[in-house]
């Protein structure tokens, strides 16, 4: 096997993976919060809950057909670039992908037609059930993504064939493997914290700017009901996502443990493991550099007695080892973001209860800065999970060396390019979308949609009122290859 | 339980990809016609006319790459990398148009424009790539010990570039009907000569396409009865069963040119949609069993029965409501969208 055409093929799948999750991190959240928006408006008749609506569907326009296009890249890299993890394992977690086509996209991309295109086609609970399947269907997706994965974190209820293929014994146990409820639990949270925190960080940007330009605002406007929203959230999971990383945690540790040692970066095998704040793990070394230890605490962390040996990196030969540096260094940084989550959901929560959210410019610039940290943290963590499955694909079963596609490293090297162009202009040019949106907040939203009987069919919720301006020539997506414009316009 | 599993999921598989041509194919289609439109308003009208349904329509795409994935992962291990290239452009072309729906709307002047490009040019990007996988399937690929043994430009040849051409142009005629359906007035008409100028297009390639898989595949040719080996023979009673297979993609042809010119709105679809069940029954009859021509067949690609059991469950309760709840949300959005219904802009 090509060696070159491995890491490149891991290249390649670590970016194409790490922009794709940010879209459903953020989408899932985003259409349960857009859901709940919809049901407030009809069930209070409030105007305010309506505008945000419609902003926050803007949003999740943009985020979910990026979110969608980046998936389909996934789901045919399994073949191009993993056939042979495909060829091996299909038989196993072939269904589960399956499923979550038939269970969750179709779901998706045709309630997405209703929800934005639809508002006068339909009446209006007909459109809050599009908006809720739709939101249902992310959640589902989670579902079977996450059993499939945690299946090659956690494999059981399969058996290997002679001629090396695997079969399920027992499909519910494939599913339900031993670290997918935590790990659903964890990603979910994960997700709704993600959104809570963008929608906060874009509430109080809103706050903020009224602030500067001196506009005295009493009673709920948008902006202020969003953000009360999103630090109640913020408030109420940050706390419960440290118990359910804390699970994880355990799992991890009783199943994976040459994951756990890279992540706490334990090298020697020992009772009484401490608790490593800091260091820098040097594989070649087998130890850290610049390590701060609190000794003891270690297995009280992970929930272990004291006297129980926890397996350090040198119970494992070196090549079976997982690369130490990104589980280390991930986890701290999803660790770290967490607790500022919980601080920051905390805070929040005493301003609430004294009535004084919008009156501290600290606060708000506090909860602005934490706008793009559940995304963060979501990398973070992922990295953590799956650089420390590494060398496995599938955890004491496959090795990913084995699991790469017979393609040479040219073909591999030159997709890899691809991806990274195309990639860079299109999310490029959505952030800008979505930034510009954000930062002209929900109020412009309040002019659009046109009433019922003058809204044409068809027309995209999604559209910024500015078009009309002719001479306006300020495009920073404008980033194409010269030789295809001027065409058509 | 003794349903024919294998058998069964080649089936829905073939109906998954068949939805996923016509489908799809429509909407790709728009974006091909895309240059030819002759204002920026009548752009709209068209993007308008699939805005809310190209992402249901896509779905068919993963569910065919999904179900072959989950239910002949041999067959799924072997083509993936033997079309690495073409599968790059395909999905490059999607992820550019796929967000051009959106982008484009929230572009201003100039961005706008490139988006305009992006979704022309990654709809015909999309559109010739998978002509080429399809050519290269037809055309067969090299495989050992149950896998791709073959080069990376095996699915580059004067055949393949034929069948992307036609592909195209299929799609683009897809498109031209589709939009005789959904438009009124001036852009009806430009959809009307669209869709007559690709329907001639289609007839030469088509013919070309055939007449050029029976010379360079003897196996398929012997399939329809034709020996070329020495000289040209010919068995009619291979060929007569089939005859209704081109017969029915004449049929198609036919309704498109007739109708159209009769003024029918719906019929030229109708007959569009013809042209390609024609196509995809040709094909099929060239080479089933196999899944991968002449390599594999669906049963030694086939996943465990169990496998294929749980998943059958799923999908006959599950395929159903999906069919349903899509036609509802064409029926949702049915009927004319003309310019004044465009934006106000």
């Amino acid at each position: 096997m090509d060696l070159d055409a491995l890491l490149l093929s891991r290249l390649q799948f670590a970016f194409t993976i790490a922009f794709h999750i940010l879209f459903p991190a953020f989408t899932i959240g985003l259409a349960a919060y857009l859901a709940v928006l919809e049901g407030l408006w009809l069930w209070t008749k409030r105007e305010a809950f309506k505008t945000l609506y419609l902003f926050w569907v803007k949003i999740f326009a943009l985020s979910f057909g990026m979110g969608v296009v980046s998936g389909v890249v996934l789901s045919y890299q399994f073949g191009t670039n993993w056939s042979e993890f495909i060829r091996l394992t299909g038989g196993v977690i072939g269904p589960l992908l399956a499923y979550e086509v038939l269970t969750a996209f179709f779901l998706e991309a045709s309630f997405l037609g209703v929800m934005l295109f639809g508002w006068k086609k339909v009446g209006p609970k007909l459109h809050f059930t599009a908006t809720v399947l739709v939101a249902i269907g992310t959640t589902i997706s989670a579902f079977w993504i996450l059993s499939a994965n945690s299946w090659m974190q956690t494999p059981q209820g399969f058996q290997i064939m002679a001629d090396g293929t695997m079969e399920a014994t027992d499909y519910m146990a494939v599913i339900f493997n031993p670290s997918f409820p935590t790990r659903l639990a964890h990603m979910l949270l994960a997700a709704f914290l993600t959104t809570g925190l963008v929608v906060g960080a874009a509430s109080a940007y809103r706050l903020l700017k009224d602030r500067a330009a001196g506009v005295v605002t009493t009673g709920w406007s948008e902006s202020r009901i969003s953000l009360t929203m999103a630090v109640g959230l913020i408030a109420v999971l940050a706390p419960l996502q440290l118990v359910a990383g804390h699970a994880s945690g355990e799992v991890t540790h009783k199943y994976q443990p040459s994951k756990t040692a890279a992540l706490e970066g334990y090298w020697k095998t020992q009772p009484n493991q401490p608790l490593i704040l800091f260091g820098i793990p040097d594989r070649e070394a087998q130890k850290n550099h610049l390590e701060v230890a609190l000794p003891g605490v270690g297995n009280l962390i992970q929930g272990v007695p004291a006297e129980e040996v926890i397996k350090g990196l040198d119970s494992w030969a070196r090549e079976d080892q997982p690369p130490p540096f990104i589980p280390f260094f991930g986890f701290r940084i999803m660790v770290g973001l967490g607790m500022l989550m919980i601080g920051l959901g905390l805070w929040g929560a005493v301003l609430i209860a004294r009535k004084r959210l919008f009156d501290s410019p600290w606060f708000l610039r506090f909860a602005l800065i934490m706008g793009p940290s559940g995304f963060l943290a979501v990398l973070a963590g992922w990295m953590v999970t799956e650089v420390g499955r590494q060398p496995w694909v599938v955890y004491g079963v496959l090795k990913t060396r084995d699991a790469v596609s017979p393609v040479v490293a040219s073909q591999v090297a030159t997709s890899l390019i691809a991806y990274i162009a195309v990639y860079s202009v299109v999310f490029t040019a959505g952030a800008i979308f979505i930034l510009r949106l954000m930062a002209e907040g929900p109020i412009a939203a309040k002019t659009e949609p046109a009433p019922r009987g003058q809204r044409p069919p068809g027309t995209p919720m999604a559209k910024a009122p500015e078009d009309t301006s002719p001479d306006d020539d300020d495009t920073p997506d404008d980033t194409g290859p010269g030789g295809v414009r001027g065409a058509v316009s | 339980m003794s349903l024919d599993l294998p058998l069964i999921w080649a089936g829905l598989i073939a109906v998954a990809v068949l939805l996923y041509v016509t489908l799809d194919g429509f909407d790709l289609g728009i974006g091909i016609l895309f240059p030819f439109a002759k204002s920026k308003e009548e752009r709209d009208v068209m993007m308008n006319t699939i805005a809310p349904v190209w992402d249901g329509n896509e779905t068919w795409l993963v569910l065919g790459g999904g179900g072959l994935l989950a239910a002949f992962p041999l067959a799924y291990s072997v083509l993936m990398p033997a079309f690495y290239l073409p599968i790059l452009l395909m999905l490059a072309g999607l992820i550019l148009r796929g967000v051009a729906f959106e982008f484009r709307f929230r572009a201003r002047d100039k961005g706008r424009k490139f988006w305009t490009q992006m979704f022309a040019g990654g709809s015909i990007l999309t559109t010739l790539a998978q002509g080429l996988v399809l050519g290269g399937f037809i055309q067969g690929v090299t495989v050992r010990e149950e896998r791709f043994a073959g080069g990376q430009f095996d699915w580059l040849t004067p055949y393949t570039l034929l069948v992307a051409a036609g592909l195209v142009a299929g799609y683009a005629l897809l498109g031209g009907a589709w939009l005789m359906m959904k438009t009124k007035d001036n852009l009806h008409g430009d959809a009307k000569r669209w869709t007559s100028v690709s329907a001639v297009i289609v007839t030469v390639l088509l013919a070309a396409v055939s007449l050029a898989t029976l010379l360079i595949h003897p196996r398929i040719a012997a399939r329809w009865g034709f020996d070329l080996k020495d000289g040209f023979a010919l068995d009619w009673g291979v060929l007569m069963p089939l005859l209704p297979i081109p017969l029915l993609g004449l049929a198609g042809l036919a309704l498109v040119f007739v109708m159209s010119r009769r003024g029918s709105h719906r019929w030229p679809f109708v007959g569009a949609m013809l042209v390609f069940l024609s196509g995809y029954l040709g094909l099929a009859a060239g080479f089933a069993p196999y899944i991968v021509p002449y390599a594999l067949n669906f049963r030694q690609a086939a996943a465990p029965l169990n496998a294929l059991a749980l998943m059958l469950w799923g999908t006959a309760v599950i395929l159903p409501l999906i069919l349903a709840y899509t036609a509802w949300v064409y029926w949702v959005f049915r009927g004319k969208i003309d310019e004044e219904a465009g934006y106000h802009h």
